[in-house]
Order: C-alpha cells, then structure tokens, then sequence
C-alpha cells in the first residue's frame, strides 16, 4: 500500500467514523490506527460559541508540512487531518488526525506529534464567545514548550 | 506588497488586509513604518513578543529581509488544535 496524507481545512462538520473507517481501510499491512478528536468545551457553563479563524493562503501549506514530517520521522503508512473553522458551539468536533502504522508506539507517537505542531504551528486563533463577552484564546507556554520534546 | 493582519491583530487595526508601497528592508522596519502611521497601528504592534510574522506564507521572524516578499502577515501566536 502506498503511503497517505490527507489533509483538509473545512467550515462543514465530518463524520469520524466514516472518515477513521475509509483510513483505516486503506492499510490492509499498517496493525494500528491512532486518532485523535478535538471538540469545543465549555467548563464553566459560559461558553456560547468558539469562532475560529485561519489563514485560507498558508493554512492547508503548514498542514502538509506539519504532515510529511510526521511521514519522514516515523514509520507511517498515512496520516489524515481534518481541521474546521467558522463558529462552533460546544461539543463540536473542531479537529481530528489519524495516523496507521504497522506497529502501535508509531501511530501514538505521530499523532501525538502532530497535535503539538498544529496547535502552536497552523495558523489558527480561536476566539471564546462568552455569556460575558468575546475575548481570544491566548496561546500558552506549555503548548509551545511541548515542540521541545521534538 | 500585500499585509494581511488576523486575529485580534486584524481587530485593532480594523481591517484584513492592504496594500502597502514601502521599502523597508526588514520586517522590523516595515513594523516602524506602520507603528508609526496611527495610533491603532500603534496599539496593534506594541509589544512584538506577542506577535508572529509569517512571510510568503512561511512563518519567519521579524528581522527577515523583505527583498521580494509579495505577502506579509501579522498575527498573535497561533491556538489550533
């Protein structure tokens, strides 16, 4: 089977179960398939929406990128990321990514790699709509000391 | 060349994108051209440690030259996931 990245940058919702099973069947020789969903939380009750804003002209080149160097560090048979934008309210799946390989300590260490380098890499800002008002997600330090382990 | 800005970048300055003549060098300059042009350019480029600066699409750093560069873009750090 030949190597898979697919990456998507989408305002619609996706179906993950469709999409991890049409992955997942790509690979009749990868034995694992690791995946991650990101969905909008909402702790204290206040949440009413998270709008997401990207960067249309560099978003889908940083995925591809963050991508293919998961592909080139670890032994994958694919990769798959699906990230929205828009408003979203809580409970909605805002992202995923997937990643198959033979063996699982691959897949797991990929994927998790991946989601390190998105949040702080891909050009995405959040913005909460609170009961109380808007305000933007400020990025944190722990999520840009988590490339270091890279 | 074009200067998009996103964000709450794109809040304080109160537009998206424009067009900007200029022949700053780096992109440090071409901050100082803007910071220097109204007050809510002022407030937008404050502090650049709180800032991202990608060139072409590619992420870079404000001491970067801009020979060439048709597309900046200026930003807070970035939150996905």
């Amino acid at each position: 089977m030949s190597e898979q990245v697919s990456v998507k940058v989408q305002e619609a919702d996706f179906d993950l179960g469709a999409e991890l099973d049409g992955f997942g069947a790509g690979f009749a020789d990868m034995g694992a398939v690791v995946s991650f969903t990101g969905i909008v939380r909402d702790v204290d009750g206040g949440l009413e929406a998270m709008e997401i804003e990207h960067y249309p002209g560099m978003t889908l080149k940083a995925l591809e990128d963050i991508a293919a160097q998961a592909m080139a560090r670890w032994s994958l048979g694919g990769v798959k990321v699906i990230h929205r934008y828009g408003r979203l309210v809580p409970s909605d799946r805002i992202m995923m990514v997937a990643t198959a390989s033979r063996h699982r300590k691959d897949a797991f260490e990929a994927a998790e790699f991946l989601m390190d380098y998105l949040k702080s890499r891909a050009p995405f800002w959040k913005k909460e709509h609170l009961k109380s008002g808007a305000q933007w997600v400020a990025a944190r330090d722990e999520d840009e000391a988590a490339l270091e382990r890279w | 060349m074009d200067v998009l800005y996103f964000a709450w970048v794109r809040e304080r300055i109160g537009l998206p994108k424009e067009r900007v003549a200029t022949d700053a060098a780096t992109v440090r300059d071409l901050v100082a051209e803007l910071a220097a042009r109204e007050e809510r350019y002022e407030a937008a480029f404050a502090d650049l440690s709180a800032l991202r600066v990608a060139l072409d699409q590619e992420l870079s750093d404000f001491d970067a030259p801009l020979a060439g560069v048709r597309e900046v873009a200026f930003f807070p750090p970035m939150t996905g996931g």
